[in-house]
């Protein structure tokens, strides 16, 4: 019974260490020995930490790294505070009859690529866009404006892209609230704010949390969108990284920047851990 | 004495449905009051129109002679402890029952203090900084009952709060809970549709079915006296017999007693709800424990018959006789005392029944 159990244990479990071993561990171990070597003039390969200092000495390299992060924050943010209320109407307002409907029309826009949704809001936004093309007929505007690649825009299709994501385990913890609790609260007193802060609120706590891990590393890791709708002067660190190892053919600067990002999003995601008093195997649940 | 919650003539309608129809009633101050009635008559619907859940269709509740139309929950001198109790599970219960306190702003002292008397007082002294799920179902409860109580409302609605709790439990907390509205003196409105629990803890209990409340009355009168068919058969056990009347007679004010004859052929006395013509079809309504067995030959004024001991269906305090009188196949259960007296009673044995006119009571029939 014992054995037969420890084998079907290892029956399973070998593939997904497999796995973990050949597609994460064993690239990682690579990448962080490639990023503590450099190729010399004359041709030899030596150890070295200059990929690191580069970062720090380059101003374009670390600026473009705390942009990342900064935006990465507030897309995050963004998307939870816009897709609370919706999550919030979903599971409480709407009857459960519609609630498959909401539910597709969020996930509708994700059978479609990111690369055929960005186009859409490139078409919906450029200069000889739909937009414009309303706003000049209207008269509401004598010339066109470019409406892309601008920081805002940038974060609005990065937010846009994150919301599944966001709305999902918002949902799923919304879910298990029992509306008993709020009008509970509502009887004893409290207004729509203290029922929002005290009761669905910390209960949601660890919906948030994951969905804002998620989102979070999706943006910080994205490359498409930024790419496409941020325009050349809002970099992404994904595009120096990429950059790094494509246009420079520099695969230990890349290696070293990868990292940098990897640290990165673990520090982010340690202190938002902290400061929500929640635990990494709770959340993930 | 002050009306503590006056409701005049509500009515809720759901669409098409009528959820509660033209209730009215009031509770005076510090009164505890029951509405009893069967699963979906409407009684949560009802307590959610009192604590503003939900607005009426039509009629008008008062709550210390305050009209409570157009105000929300949060502003009403209710408090309402749910089905569920809905306690706060990322509350410990020192702030739960702190919740509504809170909500008014009162002093953090004053707050830690009357926390602490009213947990004292519903028996959980200490039980602060416990989580809710480390709590006992009858603890939950309490915490539930406290966290209202806490803040001195003119009224307390409670929604079946016993209702999940075991038996044994539920005896328990019925004792407990009439021992405490007594002692805080708060205004208890309670439902439920377990008559023991109404008619050990009123001071009045309407009973209500389908919508409407069909008497409102002491726990005695409601036993002794019910008004209509449905309240004799909710309330306590009762065999129903169908008979005719034979003849009506006026014994004194307000009290007539019809002469019947059941589709057996039996003939009994029994009082009546009104005169009703001769053969008119009636149910005769007659209690387990009104039902003598073998009683002595001199009582006089005894409706009597004999019976069939088909099964003796042995419960403790509460063991009864299945039986068919003679000539038919009706089902009786008649009360059997474990005084050890009818110890000689067995299946099949050809026993004689005795009861009083003024213990069964008939109706018209439906
Ligand atoms: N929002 C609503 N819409 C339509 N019908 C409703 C609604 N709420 C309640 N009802 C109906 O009203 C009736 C009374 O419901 P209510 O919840 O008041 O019953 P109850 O007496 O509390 O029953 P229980 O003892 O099972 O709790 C039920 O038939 C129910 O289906
Ligand atoms: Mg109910």
């Amino acid at each position: 019974m014992k054995t037969s159990l420890r084998w079907s244990l290892f029956f399973f479990l070998t593939p997904v260490l497999l796995w973990l071993f050949l597609l994460i561990v064993l690239p990682h171990i690579d990448l962080l020995i490639m990023s503590f070597r450099m190729d010399t003039d004359d041709g030899k390969t030596i150890w070295t930490l200059s990929n690191y200092l580069n970062f720090f000495h380059e101003p374009i390299y670390w600026l473009t790294f705390v942009r990342t992060a900064v935006y990465s924050i507030i897309v995050t943010l963004l998307t939870l505070v816009i897709t609370f209320p919706l999550a919030f109407y979903i599971t409480k307002v709407v009857g459960l009859r519609f609630q498959g409907f909401f539910m597709t029309i969020i996930l509708m826009p994700f059978w479609v690529s990111e690369l055929v949704r960005v186009y859409g809001w490139m078409i919906l936004l450029r200069e000889s866009g739909v937009i414009n093309h309303f706003l000049l007929k209207f008269g509401l505007l004598r010339h066109p404006v470019e409406m892309l690649y601008h920081d805002s825009t940038m974060i609005m299709g990065l937010v846009y892209t994150s919301m599944l994501f966001m709305v999902v385990p918002l949902i799923s913890v919304l879910e298990s609230l029992d509306d008993g609790l709020i009008e509970a609260a509502y009887d004893l007193g409290a207004n729509m704010w203290h029922i929002l802060f005290k009761i669905i609120i910390p209960h949601a706590v660890p919906g948030i949390v994951s969905g804002c891990i998620v989102v979070f590393m999706l943006t910080l890791g994205n490359y498409l969108t930024p790419n496409l709708m941020g325009g050349k002067n809002s970099l992404w660190f994904t595009e120096q990284i990429y950059n790094e190892f494509i246009a420079s053919f520099n695969w230990n600067q890349g290696a070293a920047f990868g990292f940098l990002l990897l640290v990165l999003s673990s520090l982010v995601i340690w202190a938002g851990l902290k400061m929500s008093g929640q635990k990494l195997s709770q959340v993930v649940q | 004495m002050q009306i503590a919650l006056s409701v005049q003539n509500v009515i809720k309608k759901f669409g098409d449905f009528t959820a509660v129809d033209n209730v009215s009633f009031e509770v005076p101050d510090g009164g505890f009051f029951s509405i009893l009635g069967p699963s979906g008559c409407g009684k949560t619907t009802l307590l959610r129109m009192i604590s503003g859940f939900i607005e009426p269709s039509a009629g008008r509740i008062e709550i210390r002679g305050r009209d409570m139309a157009g105000l929300s929950p949060n502003k009403r001198p209710v408090n309402l402890i749910f089905q569920n109790l809905a306690l706060f599970p990322m509350m410990s219960v020192a702030e739960n029952v702190a919740f509504g306190l809170q909500r008014r702003r009162e002093k953090k002292e004053v707050i830690e203090q009357k926390v602490a008397e009213i947990l004292a007082r519903v028996g959980l002294p200490g039980f602060g900084e416990k989580k809710i799920h480390q709590l006992s179902g009858g603890q939950k409860q309490r915490v539930a009952i406290a966290r209202c109580l806490v803040l001195e409302p003119a009224v307390l609605l409670l929604d079946e709060p016993l209702g999940a709790l075991d038996l044994k439990l539920r005896e328990q907390m019925k004792v407990e809970l009439k021992k405490l509205q007594a002692q805080v003196g708060t205004t208890f409105v309670y439902i439920t549709h377990d008559q023991s629990e109404a008619l050990v803890m009123s001071d009045k209990v309407a009973v209500m079915n389908s919508g409407r409340f069909e008497q409102i009355d002491t726990p005695p009168n409601l036993y002794n006296n019910p008004k209509t068919p449905f309240v004799a058969r909710f309330v306590g056990d009762n065999n129903t017999w169908s008979g005719r009347i034979i003849a009506c007679t006026q014994e004194g004010p307000g009290e007539i007693v019809a002469e019947i004859e059941t589709a057996e052929g039996e003939r009994f006395r029994v009082r009546s709800t009104d005169r009703f013509a001769p053969g008119a079809g009636v149910d005769l309504f007659l209690r387990p424990e009104s039902m003598l067995i073998e009683p002595d030959a001199d009582i006089a004024d005894l409706n009597r018959f004999q019976v069939v001991v088909k099964s003796i269906l042995f419960d403790g305090a509460n063991s009864r006789l299945l039986a068919n009188p003679l000539t038919a196949d009706t089902e009786l259960l008649i009360a059997l005392p474990q005084n050890r007296q009818y110890d000689y009673i067995q299946p099949g044995d050809k026993i004689a029944i005795g009861w009083h006119a003024q213990a069964g009571i008939c109706f018209p029939k439906v």
